[in-house]
């Protein structure tokens, strides 16, 4: 299949971008979007250009690393569905397709389509983990954990961090990542305790990395990878207006 | 016996660099500002919380006030003297002042805070979206929430010039038994049909407003359980829809009915 693409390229954090167009004349269906970004770096590359530079590394979906918005829609027209686990099947012959990196203030262009998302990384940082050393897994039954709690816990603890809640938001808030955390840990006996530090603290941090209100819109949920729910969203909400009265 | 402590550290000792659990920081106690972050009231959650107590006030007070208007369905002759005891009643009381004042803060907190609201989200936005689909994600309601409460807003202007202010301040007639006329008043401005028309537009927007705010406020309260979740999200479907059609069906039915 023929396949016009518009590219956003910007070389650097503090350069203007803009986008360039591209043709792949033939892109076969069975391609990732990926493999079909591959081949359209090959095809610079033999013409001495300068390489599409995005971010990826399973490629199967788990890692969170990739993640652009196509056609305006971040990770492409499928929902719940990782840029790398979208196919070329999706698209048709002769289609336009744009490619943009994922947009927030605090999610800066790194380079054409790569983003810095480490205020992620800071957001777990401030509150993201149990403190205690846990040493090694501990006997199963000496901690019991109801199974439905378990589920919920570990359908939170999916986030792969890809950043796509915030790409999708319009408000381009943290709420939908932040909360997967604080939801898995506060589900579980070993994080209930630090419940509430730990809400307070990552709601802090996302608010001074500059992402923004949750307005329920719930469009996040719809463009998880992993699907995650946005009760979590009400969890979080919860730990935290319980951290300030009791 | 084996100490797991001993074992452990046998196994960190092969990794290289320090061990894994050294660089773990324990979750410190704020340590800076620690009064207000406390109760946190700059966080974006804290600013919601504000608008979502807000606007469920609004909820509840659009209620009861809906209940009263329904008294101008009554009989004419039965509607007249009832609404105007009525509105007799609540302005000769001290409890219902308090509340109009807890009211007008309301809306005022309510529509400031949505500003600010909206210009921080705005700020965190950055760059904007060459080619912008991500509006199939959502319900359109929930993204105009800005837009639909400055038309309440501009309504509530007119509504309160024709109907409060006139009470208050303006020259409103006696009725026969010595009682200020509202309900002249009211069935006289409701003679205008471009009024009518605005008003029901307005409702339409007041309607989409609460769909979406009273599900979005119970969420924002942090209601988490989903079997009260599709129970509120039914309840927020009837409310709204008996809020909005309730209130417009009033100017309509005595714009035709006593016109
Ligand atoms: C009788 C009038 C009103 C009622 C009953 C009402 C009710 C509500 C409720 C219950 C919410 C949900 C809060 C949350 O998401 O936590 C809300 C949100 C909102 N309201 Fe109102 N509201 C009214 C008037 C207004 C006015 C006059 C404005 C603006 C000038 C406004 C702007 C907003 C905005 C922007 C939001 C969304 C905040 C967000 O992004 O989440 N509302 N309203
Ligand atoms: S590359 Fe790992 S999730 Fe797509």
């Amino acid at each position: 299949m023929r396949i016009q693409l518009r590219v956003w390229r910007q070389e650097h954090k503090s350069k203007p971008g803009q986008f360039a167009d591209y043709e792949l004349p033939e892109v076969s269906p069975d391609m990732s979007f990926l493999e079909m970004l591959d081949m359209l770096n090959d095809q610079i590359m033999r013409q001495n250009g300068r390489p599409v530079e995005f971010d990826y590394d399973c490629r199967e979906g788990i890692c969170g690393q990739c993640g652009v918005m196509i056609n305006g829609r971040a990770h492409g027209p499928l929902a719940n569905t990782t840029t790398c686990q979208l196919h070329m099947r999706t698209f048709k012959d002769g289609d336009i397709i744009h490619v943009e990196p994922f947009r927030a203030a605090a999610f800066p262009v790194k380079c054409d389509l790569k983003v810095d998302r480490s205020a992620f990384d800071r957001i777990i940082q401030a509150g993201g983990y149990i403190a205690a050393s846990t040493g090694e897994a501990p006997e199963a039954n000496s901690i019991l954990v109801p199974h439905e709690e378990a589920e919920a816990a570990f359908d939170a603890a999916c986030c792969i961090g890809c950043g796509a809640c915030v790409a999708t938001c319009k408000n381009s808030s943290a709420a939908l990542f932040t909360s997967a955390k604080i939801s898995h840990l506060a589900l579980l006996p070993q994080g209930r305790l630090e419940a509430k530090e730990r809400a307070q603290q990552m709601v802090a941090q996302a608010d001074k990395e500059g992402f923004g209100h949750c307005s329920n819109t719930e469009a996040c949920e719809v463009e998880c990878p992993q699907a995650i729910s946005v009760l979590h969203i009400a969890r979080m909400n919860w730990e935290f207006n319980r951290a300030a009265f009791f | 016996m084996s100490n797991p402590d001993h074992d452990r550290e046998a196994e960190v000792s092969l990794l290289d660099g320090p061990p894994h659990d050294v660089k773990i920081k324990p979750i410190e106690k704020k340590k800076e500002a620690p009064q207000r972050a406390k109760l946190g009231l700059r966080r974006t959650l804290s600013e919601k919380n504000l608008m979502a107590l807000t606007g469920l006030f609004l909820c509840l007070f659009l209620a009861v006030h809906l209940l009263g208007n329904l008294q101008l369905l009554l009989p004419p002759e039965i509607a007249q003297w009832q609404f105007n005891f009525y509105s007799k009643l609540l302005s000769g009381n001290i409890f219902i002042e308090l509340i109009s004042y807890l009211l007008f803060a309301s809306i005022l907190a309510h529509a400031i805070y949505a500003l600010v609201i909206t210009i921080k989200n705005r700020r965190a936005n950055g760059h904007r979206y060459d080619y912008d689909r991500r509006g199939v994600t959502s319900k359109w309601y929930s993204r105009k929430m800005g837009l639909l409460g400055t038309i309440i807003l501009f309504f509530l202007i007119i509504h309160l010039r024709d109907f409060w202010y006139q009470l208050q301040f303006g020259h409103v007639p006696l009725d026969k038994d010595g009682q200020k006329d509202l309900y002249t008043l009211v069935v006289t401005v409701y003679h205008s049909g471009w009024y009518v028309l605005i008003y029901v537009l307005c409702m339409i927007a007041l309607g989409y407003h609460l769909l979406h705010g009273f599900f979005s406020a119970a969420r924002t309260l942090g209601v988490y359980d989903p079997r009260y979740v599709e129970w509120i999200k039914i309840l927020g479907w009837i409310y709204s829809i008996g809020i909005s059609a309730g209130f417009a069906f009033i100017p309509v039915y005595v714009h035709f009915a006593r016109g």
